[in-house]
């Protein structure tokens, strides 16, 4: 066994109790969007097919890495625009009681991580 | 510093970025800047990537990832902005499932690339794990997408032997992927991969449609895994390092998610609930015939305009009516009119968890008017009304008093200690969970039936008019 693999190791189960502590209270309203923005950021599996790609050879790999990147595209790029639109809904302050609007969709944020 | 290094900085800058997301997003003031947060950190690692020698050699494959990110982006955005608020589930679940795909392809793309040179052991048990728990992680998901998008039954799904059939087709996976990694054979990684898909759909059909979130919430995990996988086949810090913390994190909260529904996750995967709760409910059937008391808008309209305090007890029928914003309409006539009122929301009410504060939310509800379950119990026995919308069995006595009871040790919102209880619903029709609710039988109980969106009207006109 060689020891590169030992790091990893040693990163994997730090992040384990990194990921067990950092979530410790989350009051249960919230527990929707962290699942949402937890499953944004595995998106990042993107890096991964990227690199893979670089260095595929052949149809039969490139075609399997197209495939990868379309779909951790869609999983980065989906996952942060939906935690995204539950989240504005969380507003600070309820001083506004404006009647319901349908001007505020879509006129703001550009697509979190589609710049990427 | 070389090239290399300054990329591994920004990695370790993106890791960073991912934990400050995640401790964000467990908080209601901080949770939009950490996802914003995480957007930006997976920006920048996914641009600096392109600066590594390796992703740009070949302009064809180059020119290919652009075009793959362009599609993908195009359908996801769109996807993501359009879906409605009560489709979210099946929406995560969709997006957690192409995840895990990426992950397993991602692993399998390696063990082609490495295969002519027979790769070391634990590289391929690498790859396998990534594969199985990534294909594991897609097609359970696409199911449970299916069952949340009502293209297939949300009952759970049994069939013969069907402990036998899982067990076969896990050792059978067990089998090939020690042949694998004995030999490095292509083929048997392959094999390998398609049973783990045939895994992933055995493992979630016999699981209930009220159970499929908290399914999700371990797909999720399980996806974080596999991408994690991912960054040990290619020697990357930063993928291991987020998915661990997705994985870590996605299986406490799983865990948190089966305890707000009172119990363990082993009987939520492995219970096949919902067929006991059929038999159950096709026994208790008989209690549709009995009598019940049915009330108008008008007598309801009074009796909230003259209480003092009025609970809301919204569920998943508010949801689909889409009356979020007329029960705060009602809400706000009637503090007008000087009565208290408050919203006690269930862990679980709505599909998710959380999920019918983000509806309520949207509604611009304020957020002090929301009371959890905890909160809003002990003072339900001061309540003179306690208004269902659209929830039948988050407030089921029945999780109180009767053992046999599927849902029983379900924690519940204790509507029957209120002094008057309505109900807001379709029908006599029994909850998700399919179990009949003796609170319907009450004599302190109304029943008002209809559309949720469409009741609130009328009650909202009798309020005004009282």
């Amino acid at each position: 066994m060689n020891t590169g693999i030992l790091e990893f190791v040693t990163i994997f189960v730090l992040a384990a109790f990194v990921g067990n502590e950092v979530i410790g209270r989350v009051p249960s309203i919230l527990h929707t969007p962290l699942m949402s923005g937890s499953n944004a950021i595995h998106g990042i599996v993107l890096v991964g097919t990227i690199l893979v790609m670089g260095n595929a050879h052949g149809s039969m790999q490139i075609t399997l890495a197209f495939f990868a990147v379309v779909l951790a595209t869609l999983n980065i790029v989906g996952g942060f625009v939906v935690t995204d639109r539950m989240l504005e809904m969380f507003k600070p302050k309820p001083t506004d009681r404006a009647p319901k609007s349908g001007a505020d969709d879509g006129s703001d944020d550009t697509a979190p991580g589609g710049a990427a | 510093m070389t090239l290399d290094t300054g990329i591994d900085l920004v990695y370790l800058l993106a890791a960073i970025g991912f934990i400050l997301a995640l401790k964000g997003l467990s908080s209601p003031k901080q949770a939009r800047n950490g996802n914003l947060l995480g957007a930006a950190a997976a920006a920048l690692a996914v641009g600096f990537t392109f600066a590594y020698p390796a992703v740009r050699a070949h302009t064809l494959n180059l020119v290919l990832t652009l075009v793959a990110m362009v599609i993908g982006a195009a359908i996801a955005v769109p996807a993501a902005r359009k879906v409605k608020m009560t489709a979210m589930p099946q929406m995560v679940a969709i997006f957690n499932g192409v995840g895990g795909g990426a992950a397993a392809l991602v692993s399998v793309v390696v063990f082609l690339i490495e295969a002519p040179g027979k790769p070391a052991v634990y590289r391929i048990a690498e790859v396998l794990f990534g594969v199985l728990v990534g294909c594991v992680s897609f097609s359970g998901s696409v199911i449970a997408f299916a069952k949340l998008q009502e293209l297939m039954t949300g009952r759970p799904v049994t069939y013969p032997a069907q402990q036998v059939i899982n067990a076969i087709v896990a050792l059978a996976i067990v089998a090939l992927a020690v042949g694998t990694l004995v030999t490095g054979n292509v083929p048997l990684l392959v094999a390998t991969a398609v049973l783990s898909l045939v895994l992933g759909v055995i493992f979630v059909l016999p699981i209930g449609g009220a159970d499929v979130p908290v399914l999700i919430s371990l797909l999720n995990s399980f996806t974080g895994l596999a991408v994690a996988a991912s960054g040990f086949t290619l020697d990357n810090n930063l993928l291991i390092i987020a998915g661990t913390l997705v994985g870590a994190s996605g299986i406490l909260l799983t865990r948190m998610m089966s305890k707000a529904m009172g119990r363990s996750l082993a009987n939520v995967l492995f219970s096949a609930f919902g067929s006991v709760v059929t038999a159950a409910g096709g026994a208790d059937g008989s209690g549709e015939t009995r009598p019940v008391k049915a009330g108008t808008p008008e007598d309801i309209g009074v009796l909230l305009a003259y209480a003092r305090k009025v609970v809301i007890i919204p569920g998943y029928g508010l949801a689909v009516a889409q009356a979020q914003h007329t029960a705060r309409e009602l809400a706000d006539l009637l503090t007008e009119r000087g009565v208290e009122v408050f919203y006690a929301i269930h862990p679980v009410a709505g599909r998710m968890p959380g999920h019918m504060n983000v509806l309520l939310a949207e509604a611009n509800v304020p957020y002090d008017e929301l009371k959890e379950m905890d909160e809003a119990n002990p003072e339900m026995a001061t309540a003179d009304v306690a208004l269902v919308v659209g929830a039948n069995d988050t407030v089921n006595p029945a999780a109180k008093n009767t053992p046999g009871s599927p849902i029983y040790g379900m924690p519940i919102i204790n509507a029957d200690e209120a002094a008057n209880i309505v109900f807001l619903k379709r029908s006599m029709r029994p909850g998700f969970a399919g179990i009949d609710n003796e609170l319907l039988f009450d004599e302190k109980t109304t029943m008002l039936f209809g559309d949720a969106k469409d009741t609130l009207s009328k009650l909202v006109a009798a309020v005004k008019d009282a």
